[in-house]
């Protein structure tokens, strides 16, 4: 220890930091994937005034629809060769396609509890998790227990070495594209839902169903069934972010794999303002500290700080993404305002 | 009087019907379910006697044998204590999902303090650790409840955050500071002066009883004490409470601390009553069981003494019905999904059986998502 190692320390921590930038980027995107998604699926769903505290359970049911659908497909299709690019092969299409299918019925379960029943919302959103939990719970414990082939997982784009090698933004590419299809479908779609929101008749009619149903309605917008489309969308890119934990990020399903995720996702949605784009960086944020407790965890420098870093318990670098997303959560909101409307039953005048 | 007898009929029916309907439904759900999956087991054909001879054996496990019945009342006891918190902070319009890891963090901290105080005896040490408990539960709950007052931010969010913090945080002392020098795997000492004495049974401990104490406790505060009719004020209607000239901010921080202390005090009954001592890998279903309790039991402490009642039965009989029937444990999970799904549904239920004069079936806790993402209560 040197007299003022506080100084040095810090020097060592960006130096470490930059030394690992390609590694934690791209670990941080991987891991934003799913983040992103449920907050996307929330941004979909509140702009048009429906709380939906039920993303995570959607997301668990859709990773192992997704696991499930690929074991009973490539039992009945067999192995087939995979593409070479992310390796698509026709199990993996379909499960991707049943899992969406399986989140939107639970959105649409949702919808219904809370659209037309006008049940409360967070109420009906928690007892879809509790739902997704219970269900996926019973049949993964009877299905493991023949310990089922899947169909595998979607490969990551290679990115090119005389690519990823450019200096300066050689990382960046890398950490976008060295990624899968989910994943990259993602980005893509995140930036189409900024724009259809802010650009559209869709979008514009969603903020404003969000915002004034009543008044909406008196401009001939029908309240209801956008609420049950926006809310069913929101439950297909939830599901999106299911499917991509069970077939691209690992291979398989593993009991209550989600880990919070969809309530990261949530939280991701408040710090970006309800906004696509915004919640996108926000999920980066939440993911990037996960990535950084993992290299430090797996790699940490041999120095003052590497010390200091393997001195603090790996269950912190665990917790790590839960603290972020709290103290952020917390600092933020309030200054960030949620649609007028979001949370409330809407009925109709002249249902009276 | 004749009159009021059947007054008091009607209410216990109008309560109990919703209720007791969803458990029907679910029960027939699960049979189906039973019998669909039947065939999912290597080399079985469906098997349409299956979910009789299960029910058969979870009720054996649960209420058949006197091992049964304390099994029965050892898995209610923190199914009331942490259903009560959830059933409190409803009444005050919170959602407590954290009672996982109110739960978890208030055992860690009876067994440390267990040992901290081992060799003063039981007059001692007993107090001590389940003061320990309840007061790190009762800060685990006090978090949430001050950033929902103070900040804004929902407590549905940050409970499950705290709860995955809590797990990182119990898994860190059992394994760093708190474990059993020399033992292979991360473990804490065994407490022996904290363990709480056996009544009945071969693991009939004394946490029973405070339990079942509770119940009226709860039911005080609730509708007798001035902080009870504040609480559900609150919980009615947060502004009217503050013209009335309450404190929300304060009640809200000061129930969910409550609440946190009743999850927390019902790790430490479970763990000073039955483990003694804590893993790095101790896992429990009480948090998201009490959610089901609380909303079954309509947040009213009577009620929930009877849900957790019910959830106790199913979980001290999973096990026997796993080895009989070979249907696995986390069918109760799965009962407990469905009789959730048909309790929110319940205006259709009514309408298709006909329910008249019936309450709803999740009672006074439709205002929540009034506050979400809000700012801060004023």
């Amino acid at each position: 220890m040197t007299d003022l190692p506080v100084i040095g320390v810090i020097i060592q921590l960006f130096q470490f930091l930059i030394d690992q930038l390609p590694f934690i980027s791209d670990a941080a995107v991987a891991a934003s994937i799913p983040i992103a998604l449920a907050a996307l699926a929330g941004v979909v769903s509140e702009r048009s005034g429906v709380v939906n505290i039920g993303l995570e359970g959607m997301m668990l049911t859709a990773a192992f629809v997704a696991w499930i659908t690929g074991v009973v497909a490539v039992g009945m299709l067999g192995p087939s060769q995979p593409t070479a690019v992310f390796g698509i092969t026709l199990p993996l299409l379909i499960a991707l396609g049943v899992a969406m299918l399986s989140g939107m019925v639970m959105a649409g379960l949702h919808a219904w509890l809370s659209i037309s029943l006008r049940a409360d919302q967070i109420i009906s959103g928690v007892i879809i998790n509790i739902a997704a939990i219970g269900l996926t719970g019973y049949l993964y414990t009877i299905i493991s227990k023949n310990s089922p082939t899947g169909a595998g997982g979607f490969d990551s784009l290679d990115v090119p070495a005389a690519i990823s090698g450019i200096p300066v933004i050689g990382w960046l590419i890398n950490a976008i594209f060295d990624q899968g299809p989910i994943a990259i479908g993602a980005i893509i779609l995140i930036i189409i839902v900024q724009v259809l929101l802010f650009r559209t008749r869709w979008g514009l009619r969603t903020r404003s169903v969000g915002e004034h149903p009543r008044a909406a309605e008196t401009m001939g917008i029908d309240v209801i069934r956008l609420r049950y489309r926006n809310v069913i969308l929101s439950g297909a890119i939830a599901a999106l972010g299911g499917a991509y934990l069970s077939i691209e990020l690992t291979t398989s399903f593993q009991a209550g794999m989600t880990a919070g995720r969809g309530f990261i996702g949530l939280a991701a949605m408040i710090v970006g303002r309800w906004s696509p784009l915004g919640a996108f960086g926000a999920a980066l944020l939440f993911a990037s500290s996960g990535a950084v407790g993992r290299a430090i965890t797996f790699a940490a420098p041999e120095n003052q700080l590497g010390d200091l870093l393997n001195s603090i318990p790996p269950q912190f670098y665990d917790a790590l993404p839960y603290i972020v997303t709290i103290v952020v959560l917390a600092g933020i909101v309030g200054r960030s305002i949620p649609p007028a409307a979001d949370g409330q039953p809407y009925e109709r005048e002249s249902a009276t | 009087m004749g009159d009021r007898v059947r007054t008091f009929g009607d209410q216990v029916y109008s309560a109990m019907a919703l209720p007791l309907l969803a458990i029907g439904l679910a029960l027939i759900v699960g049979a189906i379910v039973i019998i669909a999956t039947s065939a999912l087991e290597p080399g079985a054909e469906i098997d349409f006697t299956l979910p009789f001879r299960a029910y058969g054996a979870l009720f054996e496990g649960s209420l058949g044998s006197p091992n049964g019945r304390v099994s029965t009342l050892v898995q209610t006891a923190p199914l009331i204590l942490a259903g009560l918190g959830i059933g409190l902070a409803f009444k005050a319009g919170l959602f407590n999902i954290g009672a996982q890891g109110q739960f978890l963090l208030g055992a860690t901290a009876a067994i440390a303090a267990g040992v901290a105080v081992e060799g003063s005896g039981p007059f001692v040490a007993i107090p001590v650790a389940i003061a320990a408990g309840m007061v790190v539960g009762a800060i685990w709950g006090f978090i949430p409840g001050f950033l929902k007052a103070f900040s804004g931010a929902h407590e549905v969010v940050t409970t499950i955050m705290l709860n995955f913090i809590a797990l990182a945080l119990m898994s860190w002392l059992i394994s760093g500071p708190l474990r059993l020098p020399r033992s292979p795997q991360p473990v804490t000492p065994t407490v022996e002066d904290a363990a709480l004495p056996i009544m009945i049974g071969r693991d009939g401990h004394v946490g029973i009883l405070i339990a079942f104490i509770a119940v009226p406790i709860i039911w005080f505060l609730l509708y007798r004490l001035t902080l009870g009719f504040e609480i559900r004020a609150v919980g009615a209607n947060p502004e009217a409470s503050r013209y009335a000239g309450m404190k929300p901010k304060r009640l809200v921080t000061l129930t969910m601390s409550l609440a946190g202390m009743l999850a927390g005090l019902a790790g430490t009954l479970n763990v000073l009553g039955i483990n003694h001592q804590m893993n790095a890998t101790f896992t429990t279903t009480v948090g998201f069981d009490a959610i089901t309790v609380a909303l079954l039991g309509r947040s009213h402490p009577v009620g929930i003494m009877l849900a957790a009642l019910l959830f106790g039965m199913m979980r001290a009989g999973a096990g026997l019905m796993q080895i009989q029937a070979g249907v696995p444990a986390e069918l109760v999970d799965l009962l407990q999904a469905v009789i959730l799904l048909f309790l929110v549904a319940s205006p259709v239920l009514r309408r298709v059986f006909r329910l008249r004069g019936v309450k709803s079936g999740l009672g006074t806790t439709d205002t929540m998502a009034r506050t979400y993402g809000n700012e801060a209560i004023r």
